[in-house]
């Protein structure tokens, strides 16, 4: 039997959308660029080489905790073994599950991969393909509750990303007091990542959101409210913050790997 | 100056329907409401069209314009080109009626199921005060004029029929919000019951509800994010819950 705009109930209207503008697009650009991005970082969590040019360390490896690690490079020592069971596994690979849990829960990531990718809906007023829908009430996308616990790690990892720019103010001998067009990148790196993780509203929710009188906490409110002018660009710090992670990446690589030099101002 | 305006419009009822063309004069500054009302003059006269006030505050002439869920009212002609076709059909998400009425008795249904206000019993009439930072915040889903565009394009329940007995959907969101979030309202048990009974946690926040609402209420992220951000709290955050077991205080912020 017929469900949803085709139910026997419904205006008979054989079309499942009568929209005349471009509503692919928007879904189509997200999906290649989400999905660019997937390729990118999976081929880059695996490669295991090329993140680190004293001082610049690669946001996909810090902070680098296995025994494997290029000397210097880790911030945090190295707790981990570079082999279990007889598998090498790269040192990205025991971090990269808190940056992407933070992102794969995202509220704002969320609507753009379920309409993208998953096209539950693909754009409003589109019929989906599915037959059947139950959100997020069960396993696995009940999992998406668990975004708070993503943004705590995310903001462990932003302090930890914002002492690599700090480091970056150092040239290639350890020396302090030098700039170079890699602690840009970082420093680049971690604001956008602070602007995205504050904007975000797990962030609105804990500093204020969750009250019921505002007025018995006037500091609480006036952090939300900040916060709530940040989230009105959560869409765009989201992406941007990709991007510079991802530039960060790709710059550090081509650093480290010699086909580029990291041109030092001072 | 007129225009010859294309125009299709779905008629029928429940067993039978379909969209029929029709071309009508359009003057400069009317919106898509004028013309349906032209055509009801001038071509079908039994076209059935609910409608009320003209200036989008009673949300009565909610329909779908180019696919669309729009007030007929607020669509300005001159937005669609001169050699385009305007589509106007029935809400899809509701049982039609006759032409582009829908019924929406759905949504009165699910209104009932909230349950109201709880006033503090402490408190004789004319004590209650309120502060207007509080006030504020729920003033914006008070502005909502129930044209249910965005119970039309909610997928959860536009794309599946079954999906109505346990959604309430977000216009409905937008009021457990705006109690739940009351300073004065007793009742302690709003964000359970959105996730077990109104169901919440349906919701994948793919922001169609805010794309169509006429009012601009920003329903998902004002309203149904917080609202799955407070179940958060109670259902899937253990220090949370520990910490609202020990000091039996939920909700009392």
């Amino acid at each position: 039997m017929e469900t949803g705009v085709f139910s026997q109930s419904r205006a008979a209207i054989k079309e499942r959308t009568l929209r005349t503008d471009r509503w692919w697009l928007q879904p189509a650009i997200t999906f290649g660029v989400l999905f660019s991005f997937v390729i990118y970082a999976t081929f880059r969590a695996f490669e295991n080489k090329y993140y680190f040019a004293e001082p610049l360390v690669s946001p996909f490896y810090s902070p680098c905790l296995s025994s494997s690690c290029i000397e210097g490079s880790s911030l945090l020592g190295q707790p981990f073994n570079n082999k279990y069971f007889g598998i090498g596994i790269s040192p990205s690979l025991f971090i990269l599950i808190f940056p992407l849990g933070f992102r794969m829960t995202c509220y704002y990531y969320r609507k753009a991969y379920y309409r993208a990718f998953w096209m539950s809906p693909p754009a409003c007023a589109v019929a989906e393909p599915h037959s059947k829908y139950t959100g997020e009430t069960r396993a696995p996308l009940i999992l998406q509750n668990g975004h708070r616990w993503f943004f705590y790690a995310g903001l462990v990892f932003n302090v930890l990303l914002s002492i690599d720019a700090v480091l970056a103010f150092k040239n290639a001998e350890g020396e302090w007091g030098h700039m170079s067009v890699g602690t840009l990148v970082l420093l680049n790196n971690a604001v956008l990542l602070w602007l995205y993780s504050l904007s975000c509203h797990t962030c609105r929710h804990t500093l204020g959101g969750r009250l019921r009188h505002f007025s018995k906490h006037p500091v609480r409110y006036k952090l939300w409210s900040w916060v709530s002018v940040l989230n009105h660009k959560h869409p765009t710090f989201a992406w941007i913050s990709l991007f510079g992670v991802a530039f960060a990446d790709i710059y550090i690589r081509a650093v480290a790997s010699g086909a580029w030099t990291n041109f030092y101002f001072f | 100056m007129a225009r010859k305006l294309k125009l299709r419009i779905w008629r029928g009822d429940a067993d039978n329907g379909g969209l029929q063309d029709v071309v009508v004069d359009a003057n400069e500054g009317e919106v898509v409401l004028d013309v349906i009302h032209r055509v009801q003059a001038t071509q079908m006269g039994d076209l059935a069209v609910r409608w009320n006030c003209k200036a989008g505050k009673c949300g009565s002439c909610s329909m779908e314009i180019n696919g669309k869920p729009r007030l007929a009212c607020m669509t300005q002609v001159a937005a669609y080109g001169d050699d385009e076709t305007i589509t106007v059909t029935p809400l899809r998400a509701f049982p039609v009626i006759k032409d582009l009425v829908t019924d929406v008795s759905f949504n009165y249904k699910k209104a009932m199921e909230i349950p109201a206000y709880e006033h503090p019993t402490e408190l004789k009439p004319g004590e209650a005060r309120m502060a207007q930072i509080d006030v504020e915040r729920s003033q914006e889903f008070r502005k909502c004029i129930e044209c249910f565009l965005c119970q039309d394009t909610c997928h959860v329940i536009r794309d599946h029929e079954e999906n109505k007995k346990s959604f309430a959907g977000p216009r409905f969101f937008i009021r457990i919000a705006e109690l739940d979030m009351h300073p004065l309202d007793r009742l302690r048990n709003r964000k359970r019951t959105a996730q077990e009974e109104h169901g919440l946690g349906m919701c994948n926040i793919t922001k169609c509800c805010t794309e169509v609402c006429p009012e601009h209420i920003r329903i998902t992220d004002n309203a149904i994010i917080p609202m799955k951000e407070r179940v958060v709290d109670n259902k899937y955050d253990p220090i949370r819950w520990l910490g609202s077991k020990i000091r039996k205080r939920e909700g009392m912020e």
